[in-house]
């Protein structure tokens, strides 16, 4: 298949590029892991800050619809699920596996929006039955309507933990406890904690799980206090009774295909990792490889989507394809904003490296 | 402490509670946001133009006497950081919160909890509506439980029995 741009990813920054890369004329393809659109805004019930005007208030999953809705109203895009992409050939095809069968697709623009994938917790019995990524568990309860235990550790109190946390106590299970090796709260924000506070669901700052009882599922999980040099406290230990243990400890880009594709990569903590290099206008080292969402950095949906927009019409623009330079600019500027808050600070400090990269190597 | 462990101080509280006077005239909106976040649905959810907000990251003020109790706010905080304090009567205040779990029947005693999840009194529940938020397709829940007098700066959820 021929297609001028090929977008990797159906959630908000795949589903956004290929909808700006359509509205200015471009032929695309989108393909999409999974059998629907939305990537992980399926996990996300809460309803998400930012601009009222521009869809603040509405819960993840609302948007995820009203997005994919917006995709399939334009004819030029190509919708292809259940379908990965599963490597770029010395021929220039990127080929697509869709339920068994491979399709080449020859596009004149790549746009990787393939998201990020959770850390996981090196600690013995983190691979029996009942450990789950927290992203696991918001899918298995709200794709497939399975909560997969009833007494809940929850590893992690970033906002996606904290979210869980909330998530579990509506559909009815028992979180037993959040622990976090921070002393004090760190990305999460704060009125997603005091919603599960005041419903008593206990957190344990500075504390880590230091161990996983159980043979064939989890019986059992240890917490204990840590020190300044994140070792636990001997005295401190208390055994919970728990069936199943939800890991967040943060996301990590997925750079795959980038490596494949020879993207440089670069290493910022700060954005979950390895990371493409990139600017603003989401263009890689690659000419023709541009990137989108948690692909190219940690940070949440609404940014992702707004990326997404950038990409699709940068790619757009470079195809010679007519595109308003003051959309650009505008969403240039949203992100900016959003990007000001003062809890976002580390992130901040992560994208001036990445910024500082690209001008380096003369990214425009 | 809030940067802590997400628990706000009774200091932290008594910033953002209304005056005694106006909860004494009804229902009005008390605003427990505590972060500067870009976000700003309860601005535009307020119909009398009681609550301002100098940028998309400020922190919302809210000019209690324009304030009129319609519970809109409550509705659009993404945040579910709003709420509403009445200590108008004399049977007990109450306290309307955003309340996104199996409803509770209005006239069935509860458990209420602070902001630490500690039970502190009992409750009757009075109220439970259902309010647009910004996405009108949404709805959120919207409950009033009735507390001891005194209770309306301390009660912030509740628990069945």
């Amino acid at each position: 298949m021929k297609t001028d741009v090929l977008v990797i990813g159906g959630g908000p920054a795949g589903m956004n590029a290929a909808i700006e890369a359509a509205r200015a004329g471009a032929s695309v393809i989108l393909v999409e892991r999974q059998a629907h659109l939305g990537g992980q805004l399926v996990k996300q019930t809460h309803k998400f800050f930012g601009w009222a005007e521009k869809g603040a208030g509405t819960r993840g999953i609302q948007l995820a619809e009203e997005w994919a809705r917006a995709v399939e109203e334009h004819k030029n895009i190509t919708v292809l699920l259940s379908s990965e992409a599963i490597g770029l050939y010395d021929d220039g095809a990127w080929m697509i596996e869709q339920e068994g069968k491979l399709i080449p697709v020859y596009p004149k623009k790549i746009i990787i929006a393939v998201g990020a994938q959770e850390k996981t917790l090196p600690i013995e019995n983190a691979d029996i039955p009942g450990v789950y990524g927290a992203g696991a568990i918001q899918t298995m309860m709200h794709v497939y309507g399975v909560l997969p235990g009833e007494k809940y550790l929850i590893v992690g109190a970033g906002n996606i933990g904290v979210i869980l946390a909330y998530q579990l106590a509506q559909a009815g299970a028992e979180v037993k406890a959040v622990v976090d090796v921070l002393p004090k709260l760190g990305g999460a924000y704060w009125v997603h904690v005091t919603k599960i506070r005041r419903m008593g669901i206990p957190l344990y700052m500075k504390h880590t799980v230091i161990e996983i009882k159980g043979d064939q599922w989890v019986e059992s999980a240890t917490i204990a206090e840590i020190d300044e040099k994140f070792q636990p406290i001997p005295g401190t230990e208390k055994e919970l009774d728990v069936d199943t243990i939800a890991i967040s400890i943060g996301l990590s880009p997925l750079t795959d295909l980038m490596y494949q594709a020879g993207v440089e990569l670069i290493w910022i903590p700060e954005l979950g990792g390895l990371v493409p290099v990139h600017s603003e206008n989401m263009r890689t080292t690659k000419p023709n490889i541009y990137v989108a969402g948690d692909a190219s950095g940690i940070e949440e949906a609404t940014t992702a989507a707004l990326e997404g927009k950038i990409a699709g019409a940068v790619a757009a623009k470079d195809l010679g394809l007519t595109v308003n330079d003051s959309d650009i600019e505008e969403w240039k500027n949203e992100l900016g904003q959003l990007r000001d808050a003062p809890l976002l600070e580390k992130l901040r400090h992560g994208l001036h490296k990445l910024h500082e990269a690209a001008k380096e190597r003369g990214l425009q | 402490m809030l940067p802590i462990d997400g628990i706000p101080t009774t200091e932290d509280i008594l910033a953002k509670a209304p005056p005694a006077e106006r909860m004494k005239k009804g229902a009005v909106a008390m605003i427990e946001c505590w972060q500067e976040i870009p976000c700003n649905p309860c601005v535009v959810s307020c119909p009398t133009g009681a609550i301002t907000m100098e940028s998309l990251t400020a922190i919302p003020q809210i000019d209690f006497d324009k304030c009129i109790g319609c519970a809109l706010c409550v509705a659009a905080c993404p945040g579910l950081a709003i709420l509403l304090v009445d200590s108008s009567k004399e049977d007990g205040d109450r306290v309307s919160i955003p309340y996104e779990f199996p409803l509770p029947e209005v006239g069935e005693t509860v458990d209420c909890l602070n902001h630490e999840g500690k039970v502190i009194c009992e409750g009757v529940i009075e109220k439970v509506v259902h309010l647009p938020a910004v996405n009108k397709k949404d709805k959120t829940p919207i409950v009033t439980i009735k507390v001891p007098k005194g209770y309306a700066l301390q009660v912030r959820f509740f628990k069945r029995r």
